[in-house]
């Protein structure tokens, strides 16, 4: 059983919880995550180290409640247990030798990108990061990153804090107006990350982009995960997540995940769900 | 007098038309009386030739004498001198190839029915008897075991009772390996894998689950914490995909995601358990072994009502277990043999509609053996599903080898050692099992288990 240490309501919608998992803390790295299980009934669901104490012995996750599993994650108390924790899993990011660095989070994917931005930050790099949120109550981790970026940019769709736009918009200005960098990291929603890569393909400069479809076991064992780079399949959950984000093929992965969701709603007629429960007897 | 019919006692099983609407256990077991007739067509033959097909050496003629005295604890713990997991083995042993493919009774007529004999002594004595099982005195010495699968729980338990303190590191939330979250609940109840691994517990050895080794903690780590020899029983977890075009479209699972979703995550108790499985009316599984069947066997008790095995050779080359076999065709599963699928094709918005398959024909037989198919040409046609199950193999989980510095495998994945003690390139770390052999049989991996604890025995011993 492990153990919440520490509850944070950090918007509406996410929250954070600090996980006495002394074992996992010891070796986790940013770019990694855990898996975990809630109860004896519960689903198996993948979430980013978002921080670790190796001191404390804990593990920092962070999560948007979208469906069963992160909805009764987010009703859990500070003192409540989790079932199961296993990690740290995925390949570490590889942030030796980076001087300069753009790191991009789009909503919530900003809590995925943090570790990363605060690793380069105590590497020694100068960190742009940019963020972008739906609206202003939405904002996540402005004064964590402020303490790790050279220059932090928030962007809304909707302009509530002053700064209309894209993540995109700010990165496209930022390299027209001559900003190099060695590396750019992008996670947030498929389509970002998409557009991420595109706009730094003709700049040459290399782009980490982290995936992440659906999991079951996270240790390379049931190939649900696969995504397909470089025109190899690729098994997300030891091959990655991160992965050369002018090489995965988007496309795919926006189609496999657009169809799980239509999926979900025409199972009912065209297949047959277990969404309606056991026909047994 | 011995009994010489030339069938064996028929196990009761459920009825196919009631058994595809659940998960419950299809064959029932045999009844003390069952046992005791069964146990007559024994001749107990002096060159006991049954025993050497066993990879364990269970003392056939002698536990079902026994039985046929009516002495059920006798004849299980006569088996348990050699097998710790009976109850396992007497189901999923595939005996036609083994124990029973050497019994004379064979030769005319049924051989003795030496698996049910031995899962009637194992259930017998589980549902009867206290499981009074003492911790042997410790000897201060530190093993850790790699995974919780057949090989590693035997290697385990057999250090355990020379005193070995022994810690099994599973990467999962539970521990049991295939057991548990690859050969389904109607075949092998969980309940009882369970109940087995107590009786390991109960040896004093330690399970440590959520424990990815390779990542939570290496090798060396396990040294550094004063592990002084380590057992790798990783198993075969890497599942093949075929590399034809369309293996990406939704709808197409691997056979270890659909059965973990299934049996370790229990998507058949959804919503009471909240992994979910979907699959199609129309369902084609690939391959001709163990796992396919079973994926297939679940697939029709999800609901699925035209479930297809592709299989690329004849039944003659399956190598699933028989009695699966026909207990797949008893539940109306669809044999498409000698047939091999060359793409998958999928609809507009990327879900799979049909398979494209070529007819085969078999050749010159190939390394293994066994007869090459080779494609006739203009036989390319369509099967309509939209669920395809590939299971086709797996191959050893790579984990371990790409964080271990100087572990020698193979190209393909695994696990090189010395056939007779397990031992691997780097001392004190032994391997066995699946991990080793590639995906195989329980009994094999017990068998690799148990060599490899003597091994270990003797290389500590020798160690001050
Ligand atoms: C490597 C990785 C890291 C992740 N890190 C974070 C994180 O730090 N914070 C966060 O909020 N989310 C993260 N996610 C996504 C998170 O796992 C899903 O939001 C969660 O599983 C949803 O579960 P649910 O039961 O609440 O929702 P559901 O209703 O089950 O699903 C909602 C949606 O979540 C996705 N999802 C469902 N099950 C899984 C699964 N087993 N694996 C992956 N995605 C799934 C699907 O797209 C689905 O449509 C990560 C995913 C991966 C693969
Ligand atoms: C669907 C299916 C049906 C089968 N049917 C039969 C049958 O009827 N009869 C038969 O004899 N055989 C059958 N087999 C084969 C048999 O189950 C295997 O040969 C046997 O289980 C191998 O045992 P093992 O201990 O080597 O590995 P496994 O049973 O695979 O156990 C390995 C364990 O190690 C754990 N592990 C892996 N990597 C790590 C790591 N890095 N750190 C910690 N833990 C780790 C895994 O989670 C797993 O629990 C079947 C297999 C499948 C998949
Ligand atoms: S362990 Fe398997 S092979 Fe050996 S006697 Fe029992 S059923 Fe036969
Ligand atoms: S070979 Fe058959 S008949 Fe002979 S001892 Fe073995 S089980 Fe009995
Ligand atoms: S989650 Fe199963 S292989 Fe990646």
């Amino acid at each position: 059983m492990f153990r919440i240490a520490r509850k944070e309501v950090l918007n509406p919608a996410v929250k954070l919880l600090e996980i006495e998992a002394p074992y996992v803390a010891r070796k986790a790295e940013p770019g990694q995550f855990i898996m975990l299980r809630i109860n004896e009934e519960g689903e198996r669901i993948p979430l980013t180290i978002a921080d670790f104490d190796r001191d404390k012995g804990t593990v920092t996750i962070i999560f948007q409640e979208v469906g069963k599993t992160t909805s009764m994650l987010g009703m859990l108390e500070e003192g409540d247990h989790l079932l199961d924790f296993a990690g740290p899993l995925g390949k570490a990011s590889h942030l030796e030798g980076v001087r300069r660095a753009a790191v991009i989070g789009g909503g919530l994917g900003t809590a995925i990108a943090y570790p990363q931005a605060k690793k380069l930050h105590q590497l020694g790099a100068q960190v742009d990061v940019i963020t972008g949120f739906r609206n202003e109550s939405l904002i996540l981790l402005e004064k964590e990153l402020r303490q790790v970026a050279s220059r932090l940019f928030i962007t809304t769709d909707d302009g509530s804090n002053g700064n209309k736009g894209f993540v995109t918009d700010i990165l496209k200005k930022l390299l027209e107006e001559g900003n190099r960098y060695d590396l750019v990291i992008a996670i947030g929603p498929l389509i970002m990350m998409k557009m991420v890569s595109q706009m730094t393909k003709p700049y040459g400069i290399k782009t980490i982009v982290s995936m992440n479809p659906v999991m079951v076991d996270g240790t390379g064992m049931c190939g649900g995960c696969r995504v397909t780079v470089g025109g190899n399949v690729k098994f997300a959950c030891v091959d990655g997540p991160d992965f050369d984000g002018h090489e995965v093929d988007f496309d795919e992965a926006m189609r496999r995940q657009a169809m799980y969701r239509k999926q979900e709603k025409k199972s009912m007629e065209a297949h047959i769900c277990r969404l309606g429960g056991a026909q047994n007897g | 007098m011995a009994d010489m019919s030339l069938e064996k006692v028929k196990m009761p099983e459920q009825d196919p038309e009631v058994r595809i609407e659940n998960f419950e256990e299809v064959a029932l077991g045999y009844t003390e009386e069952m046992a005791i007739k069964e146990s007559h067509r024994c001749l107990d033959c002096r060159n006991r030739p049954c025993v050497a097909g066993c990879p364990v050496n269970v003392q056939i003629p002698e536990f079902i004498k026994l039985i046929s005295e009516g002495d059920f604890e006798g004849a299980y713990k006569k088996i348990k001198e050699t097998n710790s997991l009976p109850a396992i083995c007497g189901r999923v042993c595939p005996q036609e190839s083994q124990c029973e493919k050497l019994c004379v009774r064979g030769r005319k007529g049924e051989p003795v029915a030496i698996g049910r004999l031995e899962r009637f002594a194992a259930d017998w004595y589980m549902e009867n008897c206290d499981m009074n099982i003492q911790a042997a005195d410790k000897n201060g010495k530190k093993v850790a075991v790699i995974g919780s699968g057949p090989a590693g729980l035997t290697c385990a338990g057999d250090l355990a009772r020379k005193g070995y303190e022994v810690t099994i590191f599973e990467a999962f939330h539970v521990p049991g390996g295939v057991l548990m979250y690859g050969i389904p609940e109607f075949r092998l109840p969980k309940a009882l894998v369970q109940k087995e691994i107590e009786t390991v517990r109960r040896l004093g050895v330690n399970i440590m689950t959520n424990m990815v080794i390779g990542k939570v903690l290496s090798l060396e780590d396990l040294r550094d914490e004063g592990y002084e020899a380590v057992f790798i029983g990783s198993g075969a977890g890497l599942p093949n995909f075929m590399g034809i075009p369309g293996e990406n479209l939704n709808g197409v699972y691997s056979a270890n995601e659909f059965l973990t979703r299934i049996n370790l995550m229990k998507a058949y108790k959804y919503p009471e358990c909240d992994t979910p499985v979907c699959i199609d009316r129309n369902v084609a599984v690939v391959g001709g072994g163990n796992v396919a069947m079973d994926a297939a066997r679940c697939a029709k008790r999800l609901g699925a009502e035209n479930v297809y095995i592709v299989y690329r050779r004849s039944e003659a080359e399956m190598p699933a277990r028989s009695e699966e076999i026909h207990h797949a065709r008893e539940e109306g599963i669809i044999f498409r043999l000698l047939t091999n699928p060359v793409r998958i094709i999928g609809t507009e918005d990327g879900w799979v509609k049909a398979m494209e398959c070529v007819e085969m024909e078999l050749g010159e037989p190939d390394a293994s053996g066994r007869r090459r198919p080779v494609a006739r040409p203009g036989s390319e046609h369509l099967l309509e599903v939209g669920t395809v199950i590939i299971a086709i193999g797996q191959s050893p989980n790579p984990l371990i080898k790409s964080t271990t510095p100087g572990l020698e495998t193979h190209e393909w994945g695994g696990i090189i050692t010395e056939e007779d003690t397990g031992a691997t390139s780097l001392e004190g770390v032994y391997a066995g099992g699946d991990a080793v052999t590639g995906a195989a049989t329980v009994i094999l991996a017990m068998g690799a288990g148990k060599k490899a604890a003597a091994a270990i025995d003797e290389y500590l011993s020798g160690k001050k």
